[in-house]
Formats: C-alpha cells, sequence, structure tokens
C-alpha cells in the first residue's frame, strides 16, 4: 500500500495527525475529471451517493457547467454484502437513460476498504448484458490513498490501457496527454500549435471538447465533447505521443508498451526554456520550420520578461498546488528571479525532488500558511484565500478549484504567448501591491535600485499591514 | 442493535412528523429515505447534512474522520456567515491512510483532537464520522467520550456516516447529537421572559441578521440559533429558552420536539420567507412567549412592527409590481422552501408556472395546493432534459432553483437565480423578500438576454 508521505511544518519529521484546511483533494476526483475529458461520457463513483455530491459540487463551482457523474449509490448493508449488483444497476440505468458513449467507473474508499473486485464483476456483467455496446473503464482510486493528480494519472492510463490498439503509423499524427493542471484553453493553445506544424493532434482527456464553457445546441446528460472513443482506439497509430507533466509519464509509457508510439515527456510547458523544448521537438517531428507566428511570440515573451523582471527579482513566493502544477508555475518563478517562500504538495512525486532545496513537500494549507508569512505572493487553489487574508499578502488562484472568479477553465500559461500573459498577470500583481505612488511620474524602473538594494524586505512588511483589507481582490478585476 | 442503528431508527419514528402520521409501523421503519437507485441518484449523505446542521457553529472546531474525500472535496463550501468567531470555516481532518484503514483511526484521531485543542484552543470538538471509519470500527463515540475526560473539553461525536443515509437523516442526526451531548450541559448567564430558540436556522449569507434586528426591537432575545451564527455556549444553554421557532420544514422537527418535551419549551412550525411567512412568525414568537409569562403588552407591540414593517415592504414591492405582474416562473428546489416562496412571488403579481415537491411532506402539499389553486402546477420529479425543453419553448420566463442546475436555465438562454444555500443573497424576513423580488427583475431585465439570444450572423443568413 502506497500510503502517502506525510511530512510536517510542525517540527522535524514530526507528523501531525491532524489535517487543517487541506490542499489535496481525493483520487476518485481526478479520475472523474479525466473521464468528463472523453466524447458523451458519464464517469462514475463506486461508493456512497454523498460522494458524488461533493465532487459534482466542487465541479460545478469550478467549471460552472453541468456535470454528469453518477454513483452506484452503495449504502451501508450492499457495503458489506458486496457491490457487484449496485455497479450492474448503475450501469444499466445509465445506459437505458443517458445513453453515454463511454462509462468511467472509479471506486471510493468506501469500497476499497471492503475490497470488491470490481473487474471480476465488470466481466460478469458485460458478458450478461451484450446490449451494453460502450467501453466501461474501471480504476481503483481509494480516496485514502494519493491524491486528485494520481487518480486522472491512473484514470488516463486504464483508458490508454484498455482502448488503444497498435495500428499501422500514420503520418503526421501526434498523441497529446494532458496533466490534470492543463485546462481547457491550453488545450486549444496547444492544439493551434501543433496544428500548425501541420500536425494532427489526439487530445486524452480533451476538457476543451467537454467543459470549455460554451452554450451547446440541446440538452445532454453525458459530457458535451472531448476525445472521440474511436480517436482513442486509433492513438496507436501515432508518429509520438506527448506527454504533459510527470505525472502523465506511466499513461505515455503505458501506449508505448501497448502500441510502439514512442512518448515524449514535457515536464512543463510554462517559461521561455520550456515553450522553447515544445517548439524545438515539434519542429524536429514535423521537419519544418517554427513558423513566424511563433517566432514572434517568443520574441514577445521575451520583451514581457526584460519589462517584467524588475517587478520579479527577489520576490519571494509562497505556492501550494498538485505536484506538476507547483513544479510548472514553481520553475517558472525561479527564471524570474523569484524564490520560493514555501512549496506545499499533496502527493509523492518527481517534483518533490526538483525542488528539494526549496523544501518542498507534501502538506496543507495550515503548513504553506505557516511557511508564508511576509511573502509576496501566496499561490493556490481557491481555499487559499483564508490564508492569504490572514496573512494579508496578494493572492493569486491558480489550480482546481476556482469557485470564486470566473474563467477558470480559459487560463493559458503554455506556449510563449501563454507565459507571456502569465508573466503580465503575476507581475502586474506585484505591480499593484509594490509603491505605485513612488512610480508616477517617474520613468519606468526608475525606483528599481532600491529594490535590489534592500528595500524590499522592509516595503512586504509594510504591503502586508498595508493591503489588509484590499490584499486577496486587488486583482482579478 | 448499535447505538447509531437505535438512534435512525429512532429518528425515523418521529412522532411530530407530518409524513410519518400516514404510514404504518412497517412503513415507518423503514424510514423516510427512498431507496436510491444506482446509477439515477443525486444528493447529499448523510455527513453532508449533519455537517450543514452543526457548521454554522461558528466558535467550534468541526473535525472530520475521515479519507481526505469527505472534507477534503467539500470544506469551505457554504454561505452561513459569522458575527465573530471564524474557526468554523477552518478545515480539520484526520485524512485517514492506508494504514490507518488497517489498523484503525482512533489513535489518529485522538491525536488530532490533542492537536487542535492545543493550537486552536476552542470551547469545543464536533468530531464527525464518515463511511470508511466507520466500516472499519472506529468507535467515535467511546472515543469522544475518552477525550473529553482527558482534555476536560467537549468532545462530541456527529455519529452520522454518509451511507447510512440522505442529508435529511443527516440533518437529524445532527439534532440527536446536539440533544445527546450539548444541549442542556451549561447555563445562560441570565435569562428574561423574551428568549426564544430558533431552530433548523443556518445564517445563509447572513439571513438571521435581517430578522434579528425586528426581534432586537421587541426586545426578544435569541437565546440561542441552532445553529446560524452560533456559538457553542448558546447551544449549550439552549434549554432555558421560553419557546422555539422551527425553520426550515421538517429538518430538525426533532431537535423542537424532544426539547419540548424534556424542557417544556413550546415550538411551532414557520418561516421567515414571504411577508405574510414573516408576519405570522413574528405573531406566533409573541403569542407563545406571553403565553408562557411575557408581559402581555408583546403582542400588541408586535402588531405595531408588523404594520409598520408590512406597510414599508409593500410599498416597496409595489414598486416591482408593474414590471413583474405577469411574469412566469419555474421553481425548483427542495420541498422545504417551496411553499413560502410561492406566496412571496404570488404578492408581486409573478405567476408560477411550477413547482418540484420531489421532496415536500404531504403538508406542504396541502399548503402549495391552498397557495396555487390546483395541483397541476406540482412537478413530481422532472428529469433535467424535461426542465431543459419547457424552458427552451419559453413556457417560463424564468427559473428559481439550487446552484446545481442552474446550468439547464442558463444554456437554455432563460435567466435563473440561485435561492438555495450556495446563495449570497440573504432572502429572509421583510428586506428579504424585497432582496429576491429585486434579483429577479435584475436578473429578467438584464440586457444580457436579447443579445445572447440573437442568432449568430452565419446562422441568421440562413433563416433569412
Ligand atoms: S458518502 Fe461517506 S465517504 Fe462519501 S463523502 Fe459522505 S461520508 Fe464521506
Amino acid at each position: 500500500m502506497n500510503a502517502p508521505k506525510r511530512v510536517s511544518a510542525t517540527g522535524p519529521g514530526a507528523a501531525k495527525a491532524c489535517t487543517v484546511n487541506p490542499l489535496r483533494m481525493s483520487q476518485p476526483l481526478g479520475a472523474a475529471l479525466a473521464f468528463l475529458g472523453i466524447d458523451r461520457s458519464m464517469p462514475v463513483f463506486h461508493g456512497s451517493q454523498g460522494c458524488t455530491a461533493f465532487g459534482l459540487v466542487l465541479f460545478v463551482r469550478h467549471f460552472r457547467e453541468s456535470i454528469p457523474l453518477q454513483t452506484t449509490a452503495m449504502n451501508e448493508v450492499t457495503t458489506i454484502l458486496g457491490g457487484g449488483e449496485n455497479i450492474e444497476k448503475a450501469i444499466l440505468n445509465i445506459h437505458k437513460r443517458a445513453k453515454p458513449a463511454f462509462i468511467g467507473i472509479a471506486s471510493t474508499g468506501l469500497t476499497e476498504t471492503k475490497g470488491d473486485d470490481v473487474a471480476g464483476d465488470l466481466r460478469r456483467i458485460t458478458a450478461a448484458h451484450p446490449e451494453l455496446d460502450m467501453p466501461i473503464v474501471y480504476v481503483s482510486t481509494p480516496d485514502y490513498e494519493g491524491a486528485f493528480q494520481d487518480g486522472w494519472a491512473k484514470a488516463v492510463k486504464g483508458i490508454v490501457e484498455s482502448l488503444a490498439r497498435p495500428a499501422a503509423t500514420i503520418r503526421g499524427q501526434v498523441n497529446i496527454l494532458p496533466g490534470c493542471h492543463v485546462t481547457p484553453g491550453d488545450i486549444v493553445e496547444l492544439r493551434e500549435i501543433v496544428a500548425d506544424f501541420g500536425l494532427h493532434p489526439i487530445v486524452l482527456p480533451d476538457l476543451s471538447g467537454s467543459l470549455d464553457g460554451h452554450v451547446p445546441k440541446d440538452f445532454s446528460p453525458t459530457s458535451l465533447g472531448g476525445t472521440r472513443v474511436a480517436d482513442i482506439e486509433r492513438a496507436g497509430a501515432s508518429e509520438a505521443t506527448i506527454a504533459i507533466g510527470e505525472h502523465m509519464r506511466p499513461a505515455a509509457h503505458a501506449l508505448t508498451d501497448k502500441t510502439g508510439v514512442p512518448a515524449k515527456v514535457f515536464d512543463t510547458l510554462t517559461g521561455l526554456e520550456a515553450a522553447d523544448d515544445l517548439f524545438a521537438w515539434l519542429s524536429a517531428l514535423s521537419g519544418r520550420p517554427v513558423p513566424e507566428k511563433y517566432r514572434r511570440q517568443r520574441s514577445q515573451l521575451v520583451d514581457a520578461m526584460l519589462d517584467a523582471h524588475f517587478f520579479f527579482g527577489a520576490k519571494r513566493v509562497a505556492i501550494g498546488a498538485e505536484p506538476d502544477l507547483l513544479w510548472a508555475l514553481g520553475a517558472w518563478l525561479k527564471e524570474m528571479g523569484c524564490t520560493l517562500a514555501a512549496a506545499v504538495t499533496t502527493t509523492d512525486s518527481p517534483v518533490l525532488a526538483y525542488l528539494a532545496a526549496e523544501g518542498a513537500r507534501i502538506g496543507d494549507l495550515e503548513d504553506l500558511e505557516a511557511q508564508a508569512h511576509g511573502c509576496d505572493l501566496l499561490i493556490s487553489h481557491s481555499h487559499g484565500r483564508q490564508a492569504a487574508e490572514r496573512l494579508g499578502v496578494p493572492f493569486l488562484r491558480m489550480g482546481l478549484p476556482i469557485f470564486d472568479r470566473l474563467g477558470a477553465a480559459h487560463r493559458v500559461i503554455v506556449g510563449y504567448r501563454g507565459t507571456r500573459d502569465l508573466v503580465f498577470e503575476v507581475g502586474n500583481v506585484f505591480l499593484a501591491h509594490g509603491h505605485e505612488s513612488l512610480q508616477s511620474g517617474a520613468p519606468a524602473g526608475a525606483d528599481e535600485p532600491l529594490r535590489a538594494s534592500g528595500f524590499e524586505g522592509s516595503r512586504a512588511c509594510a504591503d502586508a499591514r498595508h493591503d489588509h483589507d484590499s490584499a486577496t481582490e486587488a486583482y482579478w478585476p | 442493535m448499535d447505538s447509531l442503528a437505535n438512534t435512525v431508527q429512532q429518528v425515523f419514528n418521529e412522532p411530530a412528523c407530518g409524513k410519518n402520521l400516514g404510514k404504518s409501523d412497517k412503513e415507518r421503519k423503514k424510514g423516510c429515505t427512498q431507496a436510491l437507485q444506482p446509477g439515477a441518484a443525486a444528493g447529499g449523505c448523510a455527513f453532508d447534512g449533519a455537517k450543514i446542521a452543526l457548521q454554522p457553529i461558528t466558535d467550534v472546531a468541526h473535525l472530520v474522520h475521515g479519507p481526505i474525500a469527505c472534507e477534503g472535496n467539500s470544506w469551505d463550501n457554504r454561505g452561513a456567515k459569522s458575527s465573530g468567531p471564524l474557526l468554523y470555516r477552518t478545515g480539520f481532518t484526520t485524512d485517514i491512510n492506508g494504514t490507518d484503514v488497517v489498523f484503525g483511526g482512533e489513535k489518529r484521531l485522538f491525536r488530532a483532537i490533542r492537536e487542535i485543542l492545543a493550537k486552536y484552543d476552542p470551547p469545543a470538538v464536533f468530531v464527525y464520522q464518515t463511511c470508511v471509519p466507520a466500516l472499519i470500527g472506529d468507535d467515535i463515540e467511546a472515543l469522544c467520550k475518552a477525550a473529553s475526560a482527558k482534555f476536560g473539553r467537549p468532545v462530541i461525536p456527529i455519529n452520522a456516516p454518509g451511507f447510512v443515509g440522505s442529508k435529511n437523516l443527516g440533518n437529524k442526526l445532527a439534532g440527536e447529537a446536539l440533544l445527546e451531548h450539548v444541549i442542556g450541559t451549561e447555563e445562560p448567564e441570565y435569562t428574561t421572559p423574551y428568549d426564544i430558540n430558533i431552530i433548523g436556522e443556518y445564517n445563509l449569507a447572513g439571513e438571521l441578521w435581517q430578522v434579528k434586528p425586528l426581534l432586537a426591537e421587541l426586545r426578544i432575545r435569541v437565546l440561542a440559533c441552532i445553529s446560524g451564527d452560533a456559538r457553542y455556549r448558546e447551544i449549550a444553554s439552549a434549554h432555558r429558552a421560553r419557546a422555539a421557532m422551527m425553520v426550515c420544514s421538517k429538518a430538525m422537527i426533532n431537535v423542537a420536539r424532544k426539547m419540548e418535551e424534556r424542557y417544556g419549551i413550546p415550538f411551532f412550525e414557520g418561516s421567515f420567507y414571504g411577508v405574510s411567512d414573516m408576519s405570522e412568525a413574528l405573531r406566533e414568537i409573541a403569542r407563545l412567549l406571553v403565553a408562557r409569562g411575557a408581559p402581555p403588552d408583546l403582542e400588541a407591540r408586535t402588531e405595531t412592527l408588523i404594520a409598520r414593517e408590512e406597510a414599508r415592504a409593500w410599498s416597496r414591492l409595489a414598486a416591482y409590481r408593474p414590471r413583474l405582474e405577469g411574469k412566469r416562473v419555474l421553481l425548483i428546489t427542495g420541498g422545504v422552501k417551496s411553499w413560502s416562496v410561492v406566496a412571496a412571488l404570488q404578492e408581486v403579481g409573478i405567476e408560477i408556472v411550477g413547482t418540484s415537491v420531489k421532496k415536500s411532506t404531504k403538508e406542504d402539499r396541502e399548503r402549495i395546493k391552498k397557495i396555487m389553486g390546483d395541483e397541476a402546477h406540482m412537478i413530481e420529479d422532472m428529469a433535467p432534459r424535461d426542465i431543459y425543453k419547457l424552458l427552451k419553448d419559453a413556457r417560463a420566463d424564468m427559473m428559481l432553483s439550487g446552484g446545481r442546475s442552474q446550468f439547464v436555465a442558463l444554456k437554455a438562454k432563460v435567466p435563473w437565480l440561485d435561492i438555495n444555500q450556495e446563495r449570497h443573497h440573504a432572502y429572509a424576513g421583510y428586506d428579504g423578500m424585497v432582496a429576491l423580488v429585486h434579483e429577479i427583475e435584475k436578473a429578467l431585465y438584464n440586457p444580457v438576454w436579447a443579445q445572447v439570444r440573437r442568432p449568430a450572423p452565419w446562422d441568421a443568413e440562413v433563416a433569412s
């Protein structure tokens, strides 16, 4: 059993028993979101109905969309007797009412504790009901292990393993396996980039088809779009697979093992260097030069970095996020001259080693808050708002859930253009909380030497007091 | 039968519940939770219901014993407001891991309680049971008892693991926990003949604060609100109230009834939604207090206040009438608030084209029938697809519902307003009703509807 490591802020090695202000969400939720990236799909939690209700509310508040998510509705008695019958009823009911093209089932803590043999149940059910014509993918995602990101990764790996097949290579076709931190907006950006090299991407899962916030022509009880099952089956014909984020490595490798399609893992696509890697790789794969449009975008990013670096230098930033988002943001902020005052994450990952010098740890928002005193910026999902308010530091919402701001699905932080916009967004937060009055009338950057010469610390303290009320609300109009 | 099963049975047998009166013994045993349909169920679990009912107690540490799912996926997602302490908004969970599942989670729970007391020093810790520890047999009742004794601080077990039933059952089990462990354990600093309890009001969006000033003007003191904006001590000393009002239909009927039984506190069921309902509630409070010995002039003073407030509310509402008269509204909500909102909307000339009665009690249905005249408008259980079609066919101008179904309306490009617990506006009291009508008007007349319904140029070309 891979119990998550617990490291706490309360003393070296002293594990705390109580998680305070959770940063982490449970695995089945991540799996459900991955399933929601499949066209006309219906994710199901094998568990009690409350788990589904919570997941549903969480996604609804983040995406501001209807969320198809069902439950096997286990109760105390059915849990003890075994859930096979409930799984069967759930599948038949869903098939009858919603006619999905795909069903994804994720187990929960309850049914894992009992130890249901879901795979066996599914073999029996599909044999008994030949009318069930859609693929059903099951992943084991106990709530008491891992985190959201792990659930997503397992679901994608499970989908690949059960649906992808080896096939003769189609030139120009590439697979993209985005991590759970890649937004629908990011996917749209990536698809455009890849297509501009004359390549044809299959994105799995494709939240840009289902949760990009659009108005469909008619009501649908299933997901409104996403990767078509037929496309998943064709993924074995691609020339290559791009995985985004370390947590997508196992799924990419599973695809290689099953179909022979070679995989390239990009640990991040945020930042100049990371974007350079992507464009160089795409250019090599396609045999085409980088289009003029992106050369211009790169130049704009470089210019943005030149203009903005004054405001980033030596800023202290505290981040709480799922590992690969933490890495994407943390690595980029370091490239911009910031230091990481705290790096708290949710689950075990190679990222913990990448950020070892920064003391990256698995923890909760209480841990993050304890380390974030006097920092210049706190970044986490919306739940960090209370900590930011108490600390009186500027707060940037990143990740999921973001329930108190609009447009979470359309944030773009990948590629040259995404990074450029992120430079501006974060730079503006620093600007808004810096000495704006000093700057008025002075040439741009005129006060910068002051900051570089140790003015920083006292300013941060003053700001922490001064901004107490407005701090958390001052940007994101 | 273990103690939890016992309590659940007791709650199902609730004699004051109108629904129960019409049932046979056997039916009653089965309880009010309809058997859930796998693959076609929606709704929160008993733990969710218990948390909704108790989390509004603001100075208590609410500790969820379970895997990260129960608290991590749901914390800080409700709008109960506090006038003081903010500890209730801190998410505490034992976040049990695989090892705990194998060896039991009680040790971790005990240490978690100790950590919370040391770090946050709350007047009490509420420990919520969830499915996994219930399944592996963690005995939170015994553990809380031991922890209370060891730390000299109330540690209250809230034994409502999700899989025992619905949100509504969770509300009631939460009430049982208060009756069993909290109410009557402390004494108020002083009492007055005007002390009341309000039961089943959660101060969502600060609604209680639209009512409290009116009560204060009548010198009526809310000894305890169970549980909106409450402090632990207030709940613990709630048994000294002279009368009680039970809000929100039957969610906490067991608390009201047992407090009457144990402490002789008479109660009535009322609502703060709607002008006449609000007046009726004030009247009833005054009547009960006077019956229990409050100075009789209270009733006259109450009538004076009602007359003034109603006149003010009516004149403010009248201003909306020309713009709202004849507008057709579809009301999809848990039954609890249906009838009171229906009455309120009719007050400004809004036509209710349908209201859901899925979760309504028989009594609620009767009331709706009385208010709306016929049964045709009562919607038993409408599938989202059918609601969408109804709206798309323009058979309603607007939908009022809970947050979950909002996109059914918005995607049909029909105005929508949140009237459930995630809402951001307070609709209770006289001012609240004006606020609700104001929000409806704002939504209906937003120019955005004309914009978003415009055909795209390419579609328009095809059409012309
Ligand atoms: S159903 Fe059980 S496991 Fe799921 S959220 Fe409710 S208490 Fe937790």
